[in-house]
């Protein structure tokens, strides 16, 4: 049993099921983010989580006592909404007092901890302004500092960094994750950012229309995503899906592919796919594993060198991005910049088979 | 309406050429000073009662009767107003309009506080309290607001007499409540639906109950619709005529029925400028309210028509 | 306030807390069930009642409704409600939706020309009536002051002529709520996407066919609404006709709102009031059920 469990934990509005049985448990201390897009039910079960919205059947339950029936306010738990959610007639000072006043902390103590917190956000020259006066980044602080009072078993985050501009959200993100550090406080956290989730979490639950796709640490789910959903939606440029088939290359399986000029390339796999020539599969390859030749990473096992013809360079600073064809699809690579690339030429690829993952194109799950 | 984007700026034209030889370019075969007259021409309209009222209401009754109607005053007195506030036959007692101004003041204020808090109430439920039904629920009380009053007066009549509020003032602030509960309701869920709901989370999440969420969260930023509201509510029923008419004694009339008897009274000489005295003061209090809170007093007559 | 101190108790207390919503709101519910539909019930009953002077139960079935039809100012009532309803709406509309566009024109001081066009809309139908009562007489108003000014022929007698009355009517009510109406479109043409009107102009429309084409059609929400409020005004027009002619000459400007009034409470026929009250229900919520369920439907 973990230090905050959801067990077989569903909801429905109607006849409509927004979410289907979700089991999580996480350790205390853990940062646990929900990511999907958007109406996959990862706001729902942070409201669940938070009391805002009923469980409608199963269960949720931190330090081993069951929430069912009772109230946000008694949960002890804070969160930090999209919107920041600050009192608009209250200055600062009172938002961050506001939950301590409505739990009979007197005043003195309230005072002492609003002193405590405005320190550690750097929010204490605003104190005594209203929200309507701050930047998006400082009302970000004081709703953090609003839940910070409250020394909550469970932080719940929805979507803090939504409001801001990308900047600002980069250090943000640093911010919270810091914060994560120096508190060790139990945190879930959604959003439909798959770099946040990958920057910020311990674990991940992905979420796809009211189902959890697959729940593990960052480096579980971007290496080895459970499906096609999760391989596509994390990850930035997205991992390379295309159509393949097992065939034999020098006494191993491979992956036969064809390429945009009609010939047909073989990829021999890291490992499994004995006896099973002539199936169907979607092999999944992140830009990364797909390099020049120099660029490739020398201790790869199943390292393939292929010619295929450059569609298109999309350079991007300290790469750049090499888009063939592969299988019918475009295939993005990740070149180094100075690599004398051009678009209409033929070019030696070098992928990485090490990294390459492969999906059941019907079910559309990760075959091991 | 401030911040609506304004399409008499695209139409002063945004550096677009102007294509000449167009079938018909209203600003270009329309003239500005066309455009003023006939604006100006409107205003006289719309005015043109208002300064019969007032400078008839100023004048001997002589003037008017000799059809010195549109005439200024050719001599100024004050006679007609003293005469219609304190003097004039109403009914039957020359006690002039003062009593049922009185009597107005007394119906408006306990009617308008009471149905705005209900309807602030009201508001905060079917928006931030949401429950099965709640919708439908509002339907039924927003056709309330429409429905023909005719409808009610019966029962309603019988319903005061049981209640022993018959004929009465504080029968008449039961009647303009009841009735008024509708659109204080819509409009309070309008402003309401807007408010973000986060809001009210956060405030659950730290604690605060149902009746503090609205105290300390939402009433505070309530100002401008509780404006709206209580102008609206304060015109409507400072205005009425239907509940005034049905409901109230000699002595508990409100001032639309006291001048409509002292302007329909057929003993004796009609006397016009008393009569155009009576009518400007029972119009001043809301025209006062119009001239000092327009604004609000349109947004109000608008939310009124554009509802959901 | 205390409710919520001791809603901190557990058991009953929580019960007490989940439910105060719903009970904050009952009261309202109540009054609403019977004050509104209770009512209406109520009269609709009496409707096929012998109710003369007073309530009474005994059973008639349709025949106050067929003595209501028999009835000749019940016709005129209607009659008249007709030709106000459709002039009042109609000129409302053209006139607002006229004045809209011309302040929509850049106009210096919109402001003010709003502000004035609008005021009448804060006055009572009783305040309206008198002022227009007394310009519209014969005797002392408009066609004294024009025979005063040496137009001797001039005549506006419409006020006390049976077949011209039912117009002015018309004309206060107009004077009334068209500022309004104004107000209504001119809302309706400043919530028109800015970008869209750019566009047509690139396109090359005229200011014409600009309003024809693109902006007028848009209006239709304005024009909906503007509709349904009129429409709603014009059959529960009461207090006008009070004061502007108490229902005369004779009968010629009955309305049903005042007939009602006037077989219920002054020719003691209570059944028959009745029965006129619900068809000008009905026809109101002909209008407005419609109206409400399609902009409640939108939002949910």
């Amino acid at each position: 049993m973990g230090f905050l469990d959801i067990k077989r934990a569903t909801k429905s509005y109607g006849a409509v099921k927004v979410l289907h049985e979700t089991d999580i448990s996480i350790e205390e201390g853990e940062f646990l983010v929900l990511v999907g897009p958007s109406g996959c039910g990862k706001s729902t079960l942070l409201n669940m989580i938070a009391g805002l919205e009923e469980v409608s059947s199963g269960d949720i339950a931190i330090r081993g006592r069951s929430m069912n029936g009772v109230k946000p306010a008694e949960r002890n738990i804070a969160m930090v909404f999209q919107s920041y959610a600050l009192y608009p007639n209250m200055t600062v000072r009172g938002n961050i007092a506001f939950g301590m006043e409505m739990h009979g902390i007197p005043k003195p103590e309230r005072e002492r901890k609003i002193g405590e917190v405005a320190q550690l956000l750097q929010i204490e020259p605003l104190l005594d302004r209203k929200p309507g006066q701050l930047s998006g980044g400082q009302r970000q602080r004081v709703a953090m500092g609003r839940a910070l009072t409250r020394d909550p078993d469970v932080f719940l985050f929805d979507e803090p960094l939504s409001n801001l501009d990308a900047k600002l959200r980069v250090d943000m993100r640093t911010e919270i994750k810091k914060l994560h550090q120096k508190l060790g406080t139990t945190i879930v956290y959604v959003t439909h950012d798959q770099i946040e989730a990958l920057t910020l979490s311990t674990r991940i639950a992905v979420m796809y229309g009211g189902h959890v796709q697959q729940l593990g640490t960052p480096k579980e789910i971007y290496d080895n995503p459970a499906n096609m959903f999760v391989a596509g939606f994390m990850g930035s440029p997205s991992m390379n899906l295309f159509p393949a088939k097992v065939t034999g290359h020098e006494g191993r399986p491979a992956a036969e592919i064809r390429l945009g000029d009609g010939s047909l390339a073989r990829l021999p796999f890291a490992q499994g796919f004995e006896g099973q020539e002539g199936r169907e599969i979607m092999l999944g390859i992140r830009p990364e594993a797909i390099t020049d030749r120099d660029g490739a990473d020398r201790n790869a096992r199943a390292l393939q060198v292929i010619d295929a013809r450059v569609e298109v360079t999309e350079p991007a600073g300290s790469d750049i991005f090499v888009v063939s064809q592969m299988g019918g699809r475009d295939v993005t690579g990740r070149f180094r910049a100075d690599v004398p690339v051009r678009a209409g030429e033929h070019f030696p690829f070098a992928i990485n088979m090490d990294k390459a993952v492969a999906f059941d194109p019907k079910t559309e799950m990760r075959i091991s | 309406m401030a911040t609506a984007p304004t399409s008499e700026a695209i139409l002063a034209g945004t550096g677009a050429p102007a294509r000449s030889g167009g079938r018909s370019r209203l600003a270009a075969h329309l003239p500005r000073f066309v455009l003023y007259a006939v604006l100006t021409l409107f205003c006289l309209y719309y005015l043109l009662p208002l300064y019969v009222m007032l400078s008839n209401s100023l004048k001997p009754l002589s003037e008017i009767t000799a059809g010195g109607m549109m005439a200024l005053p050719g001599e100024w007195t004050t006679a007609p107003w003293s005469a219609a506030w304190s003097s004039a036959q109403v009914g039957v007692e020359a006690t002039g309009l003062r009593p049922y101004f009185v009597n107005s003041i007394l119906m408006v204020v306990p009617a308008v506080a009471l149905s705005t808090i209900a309807g602030a109430l009201n508001g905060y439920v079917l928006t931030k309290w949401r429950f099965r039904g709640a919708t439908l629920v509002f339907g039924l009380l927003l056709f309330g607001c429409f429905i023909p009053f005719q409808m009610v007066l019966i029962p309603m009549a019988r319903m005061l007499g049981l209640m022993g509020l018959a004929g009465s003032v504080p029968g008449l602030v039961f009647v303009h409540f009841v009735y008024g509960i509708g659109f204080s309701t819509l409009y309070f869920r309008n402003y309401y639906a807007a408010f973000p709901t986060e809001l009210v989370r956060a405030a659950q999440i730290d604690g605060a109950g149902f009746f503090r969420i609205f105290w300390r969260i939402l009433l505070p930023s309530s100002g401008p619709i509780a404006v709206v509201c209580i102008i609206w509510q304060f015109t409507n029923i400072w205005n009425d005529f239907l509940f005034g008419a049905s409901f109230s004694d000699f002595d508990s009339q409100p001032m639309t029925v006291a001048l409509n008897n002292l302007v329909q009274s057929s003993t004796g000489v009609k006397e016009y400028n008393v009569h155009f005295a009576g009518a400007i003061m029972a119009a001043l209090p809301t025209l006062f309210v119009y001239a000092v809170a327009g604004r609000f007093f349109v947004r109000g007559l608008m939310a009124g028509s554009v509802k959901g | 306030m205390s409710i919520s101190e001791t809603a901190r108790r557990p058991g009953a207390a929580d019960r007490l807390r989940d439910a105060l919503p719903k009970l904050v709101l009952s009261p309202t519910v109540a009054i609403v069930a019977v004050f509104v539909y209770g009512f209406i019930a109520f009269t609709f009953y009496l409707s096929f009642t012998d109710s003369r002077i007073l309530p009474s139960f005994g059973w008639v079935g349709w025949q106050n409704y067929e003595n209501l039809f028999r009835i000749r100012a019940w016709d005129t009532a209607v009659a008249n409600l007709a030709i106000f309803g459709l002039l009042y709406i109609a000129i409302c509309c053209a006139l607002g939706l006229m004045l809209a566009i011309l302040l929509d024109q850049k106009i210096r001081a919109e402001g003010a020309i709003r502000t004035i066009y609008l005021y009448p809309m804060a006055l009572s139908f009783i305040v309206t009536g008198v002022a227009w009562k007394w310009f519209l007489d014969p005797g002392i108003g408009l066609e004294a002051v024009m025979r005063g000014w040496g137009w001797e022929s001039f005549s506006f007698g419409w006020i006390k002529d049976s077949d011209m009355a039912i117009y002015t009517i018309v004309i206060a009510a107009v004077w009334q709520t068209s500022g309004f109406v104004m107000a209504m479109f001119l809302a309706g043409l400043r919530g028109i996407d800015s970008e869209m009107l750019r566009a047509a102009r690139i396109d090359g429309a005229t200011n014409f066919a600009l309003y024809r084409r693109i902006v007028i059609p848009q209006l239709r929400p304005a024009f909906m609404s503007a509709f349904v409020v009129l429409a709603h005004m014009a059959i529960k027009s009461y207090d006008l006709v009070i004061a502007l002619t108490g229902g005369g000459p004779g009968t010629a400007t009955e309305l049903p709102a005042t007939f009602m009034y006037s077989y219920t409470f002054t020719r003691n026929q209570m059944g028959i009031g009745a029965a006129s009250a619900v068809i000008m229900l009905m026809t109101i919520a002909a209008i407005i059920v419609p109206y409400l369920w399609s902009e409640l439907r939108e939002k949910s």
